[in-house]
């Protein structure tokens, strides 16, 4: 028990908890509107896009500041996203297969331009490669703050656009009959997504961003119709496993913090899948088990 | 053989190893399944040097081609249960299986030499490195061997199963009838991918068979609605980013695998922008000729509408009929320019008269709209 109050008031916790459960926070929230209109695999494609943004802005500027990285990372975010759309728009291409081309052709430029930032006489790229895996331990309190902002502006936006969004994530066709300019607003919640992913890429990463965003909003989905609940409780299950996998890592030598959140929030989701109320597997079980014996009192059933 | 022509060959073999299987993942739109199968064989990986504790086993490629295939069962039984849509089942699955991966991974690091980066990356220019010997005669990389292998596999599986996998990729129902199992033929080909993942992921990284996989045969969708044709330029175009991505790494001495994938996006940009017929050009051409004829057709009816009628004067001069149809200058222009050389309409006195020519044009258009 003291052990565990050390770990709760030792600094560096302090800080990796506070991020990884603020970036819980605004990837369920976020991807609770990329799963519900089906775009859950965006999040892939752009962290994975974000790598050349990321390398070209330390090229051009030759600072490694995180604003200035992360601001990269969503120049060639929100590029390949165009990219994605226009050639769905413009082409009999799919989304997925667009996706799939895009992401890693951007992933490709971004290893070509790493490659030749290493031959660099100056050792100062050493790192750049965090962006790839993620590295929560190196949070530092101003990525905290930064974080934090970024997260705020997201969240205003949402309960500003609540109407818009709710309307667009359901029906969008409706949406355009009612007026509402369907190019804007369906641009605005993929930008805001993408934000979002920039903003969780330093903590676990290309790879595991994708699960940040779409294992709450799946898990909370089980739990309710209604979309403020699912939002809330997306918001409330990623901020929870965050803080739970900052503890599991620092806890235990060896475990790296990303992986070990995304582990977490997936629990957390098949949790839901196996138990929720009315939706979930074994309540189905149960219907059947009890539908079965009903009949069978009936004098019917199978034999 | 030199190093450099050794390393091309290697792509070459790869690339195209890749982009055949890679033609059916996007006929069944199931391009990103690929993006999961190639991070979650890192799990089959390690999990299998756990077993064997020798990096060079193959029972390695075993355990991956298993593990592409688990991922697959795993996501098809998401989607089965209908709580969960077919992305989403994707996302969720594949980031668990390579988080696992990870944290076996980092927490074994002291007695594993497997490093994320190798498998991520992946590095061809060490290829030639390794070399194939045999009774002490040296006959090149061992990576062309290996991929070699891998292609004929997929060459013959290709070749002997070419009508169940077309059938089953384009009417699952009629190949059920048939009598070809539908999930058997969908389960082999997820094998054939997990298997050609591992054989290429060595040399180019798992991230970058995606490119592999996905961009050749979706630059030949462009040009083709033959699925033989599409298969043979798929290969076509996965063997020249090969070669060209290659030359690139060379000149700008970056990473090859990055080049190569970044030149299987540089062709199909190319293709996507200046294909005949579902090009971006030819596409943009097609649609400013159709509104140019709509146009035309508009102001002809609207000359029929008023023609002889007592408004004619105000209606159908040239100088008015701008403001009738709400149309600027330019737009008035543009279209009453080719109906004039056309002969299908003539300026008489101001006024814009229907020809005989023009009437004919108007009333085969009318009814081929009626028809």
């Amino acid at each position: 028990m003291e052990k565990l109050f050390a770990i709760f008031t030792d600094y560096t916790f302090q800080t990796v908890a506070l991020g990884s459960a603020l970036l819980g926070l605004i990837s369920g929230v976020l991807g609770s509107f990329a799963v519900l209109r089906r775009q859950s695999l965006l999040g892939d494609g752009v962290s994975h896009a974000a790598l050349p943004g990321v390398v070209m802005a330390f090229l051009l500027t030759g600072i490694k500041n995180t604003e200035i990285l992360l601001l990269g990372a969503l120049l060639t975010g929100l590029l390949a996203t165009f990219f994605i759309m226009g050639i769905v728009r413009h082409s009999r291409i799919k989304f997925d297969s667009a996706l799939a081309l895009v992401m890693s052709v951007f992933f490709g430029l971004g290893l070509v331009l790493l490659t030749y930032s290493q031959k660099l006489p100056n050792a100062n790229q050493a790192g750049l490669n965090r962006f790839i895996y993620g590295q929560a331990s190196t949070l530092l309190q101003r990525d905290i703050v930064l974080m934090g902002v970024c997260g705020f502006v997201l969240l205003l936006f949402v309960v500003l656009f609540w109407k818009e969004f709710k309307l667009f994530s359901f029906d969008p066709e409706f949406a355009a009959s009612l007026g509402f300019s369907t190019g804007k607003l369906n641009v605005l919640p993929s930008f805001l997504i993408v934000l979002a992913i920039i903003i969780g890429l330093q903590t676990v990463g290309v790879v595991l961003m994708s699960a940040m965003l779409i294992a709450p909003a799946v898990a909370a989905r089980q739990w309710s119709h209604r979309l403020w609940l699912m939002v809330c409780l997306a918001a409330i299950f990623g901020a929870l496993s965050g803080v739970i996998g900052t503890l599991l890592s620092s806890s235990y030598a060896g475990l790296p913090t990303g992986p070990v959140i995304v582990v977490c929030v997936t629990l957390i989701a098949a949790l839901s899948l196996l138990v929720a109320p009315r939706r979930g597997i074994l309540h189905r079980i149960y219907l059947r088990r009890k539908t079965r014996a009903y009949i069978e009192s009936e004098g019917g059933g199978v034999s | 053989m030199s190093a450099s022509a050794e390393i091309q060959l290697i792509a070459v073999i790869v690339s195209v190893s890749c982009a055949l299987p890679g033609v059916f993942l996007v006929m069944r739109k199931m391009s990103m399944m690929s993006d999961s199968i190639t991070h979650t064989i890192l799990l089959g990986i390690v999990i299998a040097f756990f077993v064997t504790h020798d990096l060079r086993s193959p029972i390695l490629i075993v355990g991956a081609a298993l593990m592409g295939v688990i991922t697959v069962w795993l996501t098809e039984i998401l989607v089965k249960s209908r709580l969960v849509s077919e992305d989403s089942a994707i996302g969720i699955v594949f980031p668990l299986l390579f988080s696992i991966a990870i944290i076996l991974i980092t927490r074994y690091a002291g007695t594993v030499h497997l490093d994320t980066d190798s498998v991520l990356l992946g590095e061809l220019a060490f290829a030639p490195f390794e070399r194939m010997i045999v009774r002490g005669v040296d006959i090149g990389a061992k990576a062309i061997y290996t991929s070699g292998v891998l292609l004929l596999i997929n060459l013959i599986l290709l070749i002997v199963f070419y009508k169940e996998c077309k059938i089953a990729t384009f009417d699952p129902m009629l190949a059920a009838v048939l009598g070809f199992s539908p999930t058997l033929i969908h389960y082999g080909l997820m094998s054939v991918v997990s298997l050609t993942a591992v054989g290429a992921f060595e040399a180019v990284g798992s991230v970058l068979v995606v490119a592999f996989m996905i961009g050749p045969p979706v630059t030949a969708y462009l040009l083709t609605d033959n699925l033989s044709l599409m298969l043979l330029f798929s290969a076509g175009f996965a063997a020249l980013s090969g070669v060209l991505g290659y030359q690139l790494a060379t000149f700008l001495d970056v990473s090859i695998a990055g080049s190569m994938a970044l030149t299987t996006g540089l062709l199909f940009a190319i293709v996507f922008v200046f294909a005949p017929h579902r090009g971006l050009i030819s596409a943009l051409l097609r649609k400013r000729k159709q509104r140019r004829e709509f146009a035309g057709y508009t102001l002809l009816t609207h000359i029929w509408h008023h023609e002889g009628k007592p408004e004619e004067r105000e209606e159908n001069a040239v100088a008015t009929i701008g403001k009738h149809l709400r149309w600027d200058e330019k737009k008035l222009r543009r279209t009453l320019t080719p109906l004039k050389a056309n002969g299908k309409v003539a300026v008489v006195d101001g006024v814009i008269k229907i020809t005989s020519k023009g009437r004919e044009d108007y009333r085969q258009f009318v009814e081929q709209l009626l028809s």
